[in-house]
């Protein structure tokens, strides 16, 4: 395993850490605001650090270039339908979690 | 290739459950997930078995009918989705009315 | 290499009982909105269960179609029976009452089990080892005109299947059209994000479509993938409230759904008086003619997805508020 190898299989776990805690907080979570809040914060940092850990694998710019495309296009739908999801449950008069 | 296997067999588990769901529910909508249910598990025998070539590149003839049967799926969940909204508008409610009491 | 070949069963017994569990979560969940959105996570297990059997295209398509259309289909069709229904006391949607009277509750499970059991001794006892048409296929793909075995089979091989598949499309279309029944109705005003999302995504998704239509030949992709791309962005506009032109409802919009069907039948009589057989393709002009078909069938799919989502006839509703 040469050193590439060893900073790609880095990323990956440190991006199924990030996994692992989003859904964690989705399991955990009180209502639907902060369970929101946890998905999108968290999976969104772990699909990324997991993109650059396959970027550094990939044998051309190109391919490269393609990984973090992905990963913008998932932050991006991602942000707008939890903006939906919590627009859609204000509607619904879910009320918010207080202590 | 025991993976192909174990896929295989995870398809015969899905095309049962799916089966036992389209028996036992009444429900149009559960109705009609379960019978997509039915098609995944047969999709999914269908290219696990296709997956029996070794070390070689599995035999595309599978997939094809696969993604056809893909495309198929939709368009028959569409048209069923449709006829279970005219079931509802015309009777009331989604549910296929039991032997015993028969509205007409 | 014994850790790998571990980790790999453990991977693969641990999607396939994920599987497995999604499905009957799905199916018996009491509330029909979970029991949808359960579905749609196994669509996306099934696209990862695609990958690890090694047929990158069939991962595509089911993540498109099997996951992305039929969810929205779905939650549609839901939204649509719940409003039908609200008259209704609130039990009819998901029921109090979901199971069908049975005298004897036992014999479904009883007899579904010895399908199961009889399909599993069956799918065991087959050969472990089976090159089936791969070795054909193989043979003849330089003749093909494309470099992507399942392209080849699709559009050049068994291309009657793939005009039948076509057919059946607009048939499915011509059913939900004929059924009468209202359009999907044009919410209030979409908010500032969803707007800003369908404006930006869009252009993305037809770009995107045009690449996997493109790259298919000699890599994952093809007609049917970038067809359920553009059903998507068909999706999200109509979702975002845009509706279109009524006068673009009657005839323009017709020919885009025919596109597809009619290519491949005026191809097949073409090379039925040329050649004597139908679909057969010459092999100096199978790529460009493959193309020339996928593009028709690529239209016609995202079209034909799109009108299925949107419901109801387009020239029968007027501009609901």
């Amino acid at each position: 395993m040469t050193l590439i190898d060893f900073l790609s299989a880095a990323l990956l776990i440190a991006g199924a850490i990030f996994f692992l805690a989003g859904t964690l907080g989705l399991l955990r979570f009180p209502d639907v605001y902060t369970r929101l809040h946890a998905l999108t914060k968290a999976d969104n940092v772990g699909l990324g650090l997991m993109v650059v850990g396959l970027a550094v694998q990939a044998e051309s710019w190109a391919v490269a270039g393609k990984l973090l495309l992905i990963w913008a296009l998932v932050l991006l739908a991602g942000a707008g339908v939890a903006h939906l999801v919590a627009g859609g449950a204000l509607q619904r008069r879910i009320r918010v979690w207080k202590r | 290739m025991s993976a192909a296997f174990l896929y295989a067999l995870v398809g015969t588990g899905l095309f049962s459950l799916g089966l036992y769901g389209l028996i036992v529910y009444a429900h149009l909508l559960r109705k009609i997930l379960a019978l997509n249910v039915m098609g995944s598990g047969i999709f999914l025998v269908l290219v696990a078995l296709a997956r029996r070539t070794g070390e070689a590149q599995p035999d595309a003839v599978p997939h094809a009918m696969v993604i056809t049967g893909i495309v198929v799926a939709v368009s028959a969940t569409a048209l069923a989705l449709i006829l279970m909204l005219r079931v509802a508008a015309e009777t009331g409610s989604a549910e296929l009315p039991d032997d015993q009491r028969e509205s007409h | 290499m014994e850790a790998l070949t571990l980790l790999a069963w453990i991977f693969d017994g641990l999607l396939g009982v994920g599987l497995l569990w999604l499905a009957w979560q799905a199916l018996t969940s009491p509330d029909l909105f979970r029991a949808i959105v359960l579905f749609i996570a196994f669509g996306l297990l099934m696209a990862l269960a695609w990958v690890r059997l090694e047929a990158p295209d069939v991962a595509l398509a089911e993540a498109a179609i099997g996951a992305g259309l039929t969810g929205a289909l779905l939650l549609a069709a839901f939204a649509k029976l719940c409003s039908i229904t609200a008259s209704e006391d609130a039990k009819t949607a998901d029921g109090e009452r979901i199971y069908i009277r049975l005298t004897h509750y036992w014999i479904p499970a009883v007899t579904v089990l010895l399908v199961a059991v009889g399909l599993g001794y069956v799918v065991l006892s087959l050969p472990p080892y089976v090159t089936g048409l791969s070795v054909e296929v193989a043979a003849n793909l330089k003749s093909s005109g494309v470099s992507n075995p399942v392209t080849a089979v699709l559009l050049n091989f068994r291309g009657y299947d793939t005009l039948l598949e076509m057919v059946v499309l607009l048939l499915a279309l011509l059913g939900v059209w004929s059924l009468g029944g209202s359009a999907l109705r044009r919410e209030a005003a979409p908010g500032l994000v969803l707007d800003t999302l369908a404006r930006v995504l869009v252009p993305l998704l037809l770009l995107v479509a045009a690449y996997l239509l493109w790259v298919g030949a000699h890599a994952p992709g093809g007609a049917f993938q970038a067809g359920a791309v553009l059903g998507a962005a068909g999706v999200l506009l109509l979702l975002a409230g845009w509706r279109p032109h009524v006068g673009l409802m009657a005839w323009p919009l017709r020919l885009m759904l025919v596109a597809g069907p009619a290519a491949f039948v005026v191809m097949a009589a073409v090379l039925y008086m040329i050649e004597g057989r139908l679909l057969e393709f010459p092999p100096a002009q199978a790529g460009m003619l493959i193309l020339i078909l996928e593009t028709a069938a690529t239209v016609s799919i995202g079209v034909t997805l799109a009108a299925l989502f949107l419901g109801g006839n387009p020239q029968n509703y007027k501009d609901q508020r």
